[in-house]
C-alpha cells in the first residue's frame, strides 16, 4: 500500500540502525519518550527496540487515549446505559477498559445495557436518527486526532435538530500533558525518569501542527522530533533526537512533512475551537489531576453535553491496587515490573488500562515483546 | 487509537462525503476536515473522517533522506 509499505522497508531500518550505533556516543545515555501509544505499538511491533544501541532507551508516554481514561469517567458511560436506558455508543478501544464493580462497557452490555460499537461518531448520530424516541450518547474519547470529528458530529445534530443526541466528553490535550510530566509537582512526587527528548505525535500533529511544540524546546530545552507511526519514521526520529543532543541543540523537527505542517489543519482547529472550551481540571489515568488538559462543550451547545443534560457527577476511582499502570504511563516502571503483568493481567482479561488497547505499553510488550525476555537456551543433543 | 491511514481518494460525494481506496477496498467517508481534497489525492483517514492528506513531494523527499542515509553510510 502506497505510503505505508515503503516506511516498513527491513534493509533501510538496519542502514539507519547502523548510522545510529555510529552516532550515539557510547559514553553516555540517551533516554527519548515517545509520547504516543502508536510509536509504542510500531516500536514493540517492528522490533525498533532491538535495532537501538544498547544505551537508547525508548520510554513509553501516556498518549494512548484508553489508557489514560479513569475509571470515573467509565463508570459514567456505564451508569447512562444501565442506569438512564440511554444507548451508548462507543469506540471499540473502550469496551473491555475495567471499571468499577467488576464491570466494562461489554460486561455492562451483557447485562442489558443497550452499549453499541461505532466506528465514527457519524455512525453514532445516525443510530440517533434512527431511534427518535431514544437517548442517544456518544462517548467521546481520544486525543486532538479524534476531537475533530466528534465537533463535526456536534455541529450536524445541531444543524438537523437531533434532540435526542448527546455527547459525553472526554477529549483530552497532548501539549498540557507533555508539560505535565516535565514540570508538575505531582508527577515529582510519583518521580519520573530523566528525558534528554521527545518523539512527537504523528497523526496529532496533523491536526495542531508542530508549532504547539515550540514551547517545549525553548522553556525545557528539550528536543522534540515529530514522526509518523511507521518503523522507519521512529528509527530516523530517534537518530534526529540523538543528533541533537549530541550537538547540544533543543529544536522541533519534523520527520512527518508529508503530513504535518507548522500551522496543522486550520479547518479542523476551527471546528474544535467552536464547539469545546478548556476544563480548568481533568483526571487522567496515571497522572492525576492535570489542569487544562482536556476539553468540555461550550454553553452555547449544552444541549449535546451529556454531563449537562444527565446531570453527571464525576466521582473519582482508584486503580486497582496490584495494577502498576499510574507508574508505567509515566515510564518510571516497565511493563514486566508489574507482578501481575502477563500472569493475572493479559490482553484477554485485563486488569489495567495498559494491557486493554494495543497501543498501551503492556499490551504491546505481551503481544510483540513477552519472549525477548526469555534468555534463549540451545541444548546439544547427545551424540 | 490514533490509527489514521492514507488511501487514495476516488470519488467526491453531495454532503462533504467521499469514497476512497485502500488496497482494494473503498469505504465512504467525510472530507468535512479537509474541503481542499479533489480527486487522486491521498487523505489520511482516521474513524470515518479524513483529517489531513500526504504532500507526494515531502514524502519523497523523506524517503530521499533515507535513502541519503545508506549512501553515505555506503561511502
Amino acid at each position: 500500500m502506497k505510503y505505508i509499505d515503503e516506511f516498513r522497508d527491513g534493509g533501510i531500518a538496519r542502514k539507519i540502525a547502523e548510522r545510529l550505533l555510529a552516532e550515539a556516543q557510547p559514553d553516555r545515555q540517551y533516554s527519548f519518550m515517545e509520547f504516543c501509544g502508536g510509536h509504542t505499538h510500531a516500536i514493540s511491533r517492528y522490533g525498533v527496540a532491538e535495532l537501538l544501541p544498547p544505551n537508547v532507551r525508548m520510554v513509553h508516554g501516556p498518549g494512548c487515549p484508553v489508557c489514560v481514561l479513569p475509571i470515573g469517567r467509565i463508570d459514567l458511560a456505564i451508569q447512562l446505559a444501565l442506569e438512564r436506558d440511554a444507548i451508548v455508543c462507543t469506540y471499540g478501544d473502550t469496551m473491555r477498559v475495567p471499571a468499577s464493580d467488576g464491570l466494562s462497557l461489554v460486561k455492562a452490555k451483557a447485562r442489558g445495557g443497550d452499549i453499541r460499537m461505532v466506528y465514527s461518531a457519524a455512525d453514532a448520530l445516525q443510530i440517533a436518527r434512527q431511534n427518535p424516541q431514544r437517548e442517544v450518547v456518544f462517548f467521546a474519547i481520544g486525543f486532538e486526532t479524534t476531537t475533530p470529528p466528534t465537533a463535526l458530529a456536534i455541529r450536524t445534530a445541531q444543524r438537523e435538530g437531533l434532540a435526542n443526541f448527546s455527547v459525553l466528553c472526554c477529549h483530552v490535550l497532548t501539549p498540557s500533558a507533555i508539560t505535565h510530566i516535565l514540570e508538575s509537582p505531582e508527577v515529582r512526587q510519583y518521580g519520573t525518569v530523566p528525558l534528554d527528548g521527545f518523539v512527537g505525535p504523528a497523526h496529532v500533529s496533523i491536526v495542531i501542527g508542530s508549532a504547539p511544540y515550540d514551547h517545549f524546546a525553548e522553556e525545557y530545552r528539550k528536543p522534540v522530533v515529530i514522526a509518523g507511526f511507521e518503523p522507519l519514521d521512529v528509527m530516523q526520529a530517534v537518530l534526529m533526537l540523538v543528533r541533537q543532543v549530541n550537538e547540544g541543540r533543543a529544536e522541533v523537527e519534523n520527520e512527518f512533512t508529508r503530513a504535518v505542517t507548522p500551522e496543522g489543519n486550520l479547518t479542523a482547529q476551527a471546528l474544535v475551537s467552536e464547539m469545546f472550551e478548556l476544563r480548568p481540571s481533568f483526571e487522567w489515568r496515571g497522572l492525576g489531576e492535570v489542569p487544562y488538559s482536556a476539553l468540555k462543550i461550550r454553553p452555547a451547545y449544552a444541549a449535546f453535553d451529556a454531563e449537562r443534560r444527565f446531570e453527571l457527577g464525576y466521582r473519582s476511582v482508584a486503580d486497582n491496587k496490584a495494577c502498576e499502570c499510574g507508574a508505567i504511563l509515566r515510564g518510571v516502571k516497565k511493563p514486566t515490573d508489574c507482578k501481575i503483568f502477563g500472569t493475572v493481567c493479559t490482553p484477554e482479561n485485563p486488569v489495567g488500562s495498559c494491557m486493554v488497547s494495543s497501543e498501551g505499553a503492556c499490551a504491546a510488550h505481551y503481544s510483540y515483546g513477552r519472549f525477548r525476555d526469555i534468555p534463549v537456551r540451545v541444548e546439544r543433543a547427545a551424540a | 487509537m490514533c490509527l489514521a491511514i492514507p488511501t487514495r481518494l476516488i470519488e467526491v460525494r453531495p454532503g462533504a462525503q467521499a469514497l476512497v481506496d485502500l488496497g482494494g477496498i473503498r469505504k465512504e467517508i467525510s472530507i468535512a476536515l479537509v474541503p481542499e481534497a479533489v480527486v487522486g489525492d491521498y487523505v489520511i483517514v482516521h474513524v470515518g473522517h479524513a483529517i489531513g492528506l500526504i504532500d507526494p513531494e515531502e514524502a519523497e523527499r523523506t524517503l530521499r533522506m533515507f535513502g541519503e542515509l545508506s549512501t553515505q553510510q555506503a561511502a
